[in-house]
């Protein structure tokens, strides 16, 4: 399956944003631009994944920006390209302290919240607000993010908000909801080869570990 | 001559903030780490270059009141960036030139007196721990050696690959029989400037990615608009008061990615201009990105301090 549909833009003079409707959409254009550059075929210095976007910084100059331009409007990435990374199961703790607020806003039982989470198929879409934090997509319902965000969330807190669920890597203030504990997961550890456990394009499952609601 | 393996650099007096910087974290932003490096890279690059180090070796960024630093064991040091005074003990030093420290001397790095940040270099670099490749300071993610602090101490390492760029007897004479011109010759910085009645400094700036987010009344403006530097702005960006560009749109853009010197505007309209600690991703529009040089421009503009917006020719693909 081919999904040309994208657009393409300068960004300053060294870099490019590929963008796409959807995040569905540009996740085929992020993994191949990824794949294309381990495999030394793409000179640029940084791939930055968005929700809808791929940023293609580091590309050598407006010349060799305006040249990788013309490159990418011919790139035919396959959707098949975005279902292939690694699968990471984290375990967790339904124990957090807006699992009953998710359970109101999805209109479901408070003890049929894990499983929802659980039975999602998930997938990094991107990382930011700090290192190691990932944006996963594909739990298909979404939430608000809190009104108030808190000041002090826990390193391994298991967070939802907008249509994305995420892990926070290490202590720090957040508005997500959160709704458990990762357990026996190391979201970051820069000492480690791969310091980021959840690297955009990894697949990911929670799996139930305990439940205290 | 090559570093010795026992010198090392105490800290005398930090300064409002000296951190270690050196290129950064490159090609790591896809994980959310932050680019880092020196805030102003020419002038890192020049301080490395006046006493013989590699580009990637790691430099003091300071900020506004410099630092004073005891050698131990002999180094060259070379303070470029910020213009400001520099003394060996109580003797004046020539700014942008290498200066040989004996053991147990204080180099005294005064405070900025044209920009913000100085840059100390020593003679093979410092050597703090490398986290992710790089020994630079992350003041967003907290990756990186602490800032200063009084009593610590400095490692110094040996990535030097060149000579110290001491002026030849011919080209000190010249330098001085010419005014001492600032440069490579090296000039010793006598006197204050009052940077707050200095002209705006110009940021060339490209439009887009995100232009269309703005009423064509904003882009107008901000060709030549002037915005004051904030008290708020740090190594992550330049926060800027004045004109606020106003969205032509309501509603929120997805997170995409940022790159170095984007000009991200939230909805007060007041803009920030990223620097070298920004976060990788961002959800408020980028009405333009502005150039290497300007960057390098922003980095050095100070608290009170004007700077103006200059639409570059966008080279459109």
């Amino acid at each position: 399956m081919s999904t040309r549909e994208v657009r393409i833009a300068p960004v300053g003079d060294d870099a490019l944003l590929i963008e796409a409707d959807s995040g569905a959409a540009i996740a085929p254009w992020a993994a191949h631009a990824r794949a294309l550059h381990d495999d030394g075929a793409l000179h640029v210095t940084d791939i930055v994944p968005g929700a809808r976007t791929v940023l293609l910084d580091g590309v050598g100059g407006p010349q060799a920006r305006d040249d990788l331009a013309a490159e990418v409007a011919a790139w035919d990435p396959r959707a098949e390209e975005a279902t292939g990374g690694p699968l990471v199961e984290i375990g967790v703790t339904f124990d957090g302290p807006d699992l009953r607020s998710v359970a109101e806003l999805w209109q479901v039982p408070v003890d049929a919240v894990p499983g929802l989470v659980c039975g999602a198929e998930l997938t990094v879409a991107f990382c930011g607000f700090a290192p190691g934090f990932a944006y996963l997509t594909g739990m298909g319902r979404t939430v608000p993010r809190l009104e108030t965000p808190r000041t002090r969330v826990p390193a391994g807190a298991v967070g939802l908000a907008g249509e994305f669920a995420g892990v926070y890597p290490r202590e720090s203030p957040g508005g997500w909801r959160i709704i458990g504990t990762a357990v026996d997961a190391v979201l970051w550890d820069a000492t480690r080869a791969e310091p980021a456990l959840l690297a955009p394009g990894t697949r990911v499952r929670f799996v139930e570990a305990g439940h205290c609601a | 001559m090559s570093a010795g393996a026992d010198t090392a650099l105490e800290v005398v007096r930090a300064g409002a903030l000296t951190t270690v910087q050196d290129l950064g974290r490159l090609g790591l932003a896809h994980l959310g780490v932050p680019r880092s490096g020196a805030a102003d890279v020419d002038a890192h690059l020049r301080a490395n270059a006046l006493v013989g180090n590699a580009p990637g070796a790691a430099t003091l960024e300071t900020t506004a009141t410099g630092c004073a630093l005891r050698v131990r064991g002999e180094a060259v040091v070379a303070v470029e960036g910020a213009r400001c005074r520099v003394s060996v003990g109580d003797v004046p030093a020539p700014w942008g030139a290498p200066v040989r420290l004996r053991a147990g001397q204080v180099l005294e790095v005064g405070a900025a007196v044209d920009g913000l940040r100085s840059y100390v270099a020593v003679r093979g670099g410092v050597n703090a721990g490398v986290v992710l490749g790089s020994r630079s300071t992350d003041l967003l993610s907290g990756l990186g050696p602490a800032p200063l602090r009084v009593g610590a101490t400095l490692a110094v390492g040996s990535e030097a690959d060149g000579e110290p760029a001491f002026a030849t007897m011919g080209a000190l004479r010249s330098s001085v029989t010419d005014g001492g011109a600032v440069g490579l010759s090296g000039a010793a910085v006598t006197e204050m400037s009052v940077a707050h009645h200095a002209p705006a400094v110009e940021l060339p700036l490209v439009l887009g990615p995100r232009a269309d987010w703005f009423t064509a009344r904003a882009l107008a403006a901000l060709d030549g608009a002037e915005y004051v530097v904030t008290s708020e702005s740090n190594r992550v960006g330049l926060r800027l008061d004045g004109l606020p560009l106003h969205w032509a749109r309501a509603g929120e853009l997805p997170s995409e990615g940022m790159v170095l010197g984007a000009v991200q505007v939230p909805p007060s309209g007041l803009p920030v201009v990223f620097l070298a600690d920004h976060p990788t991703t961002g959800g408020y529009p980028v009405v333009g990105v502005v150039t290497h040089e300007g960057v390098a421009r922003a980095s050095q503009a100070a608290p009170g301090s004007r700077v103006r917006f200059a639409i570059a020719d966008s080279r459109a693909l």
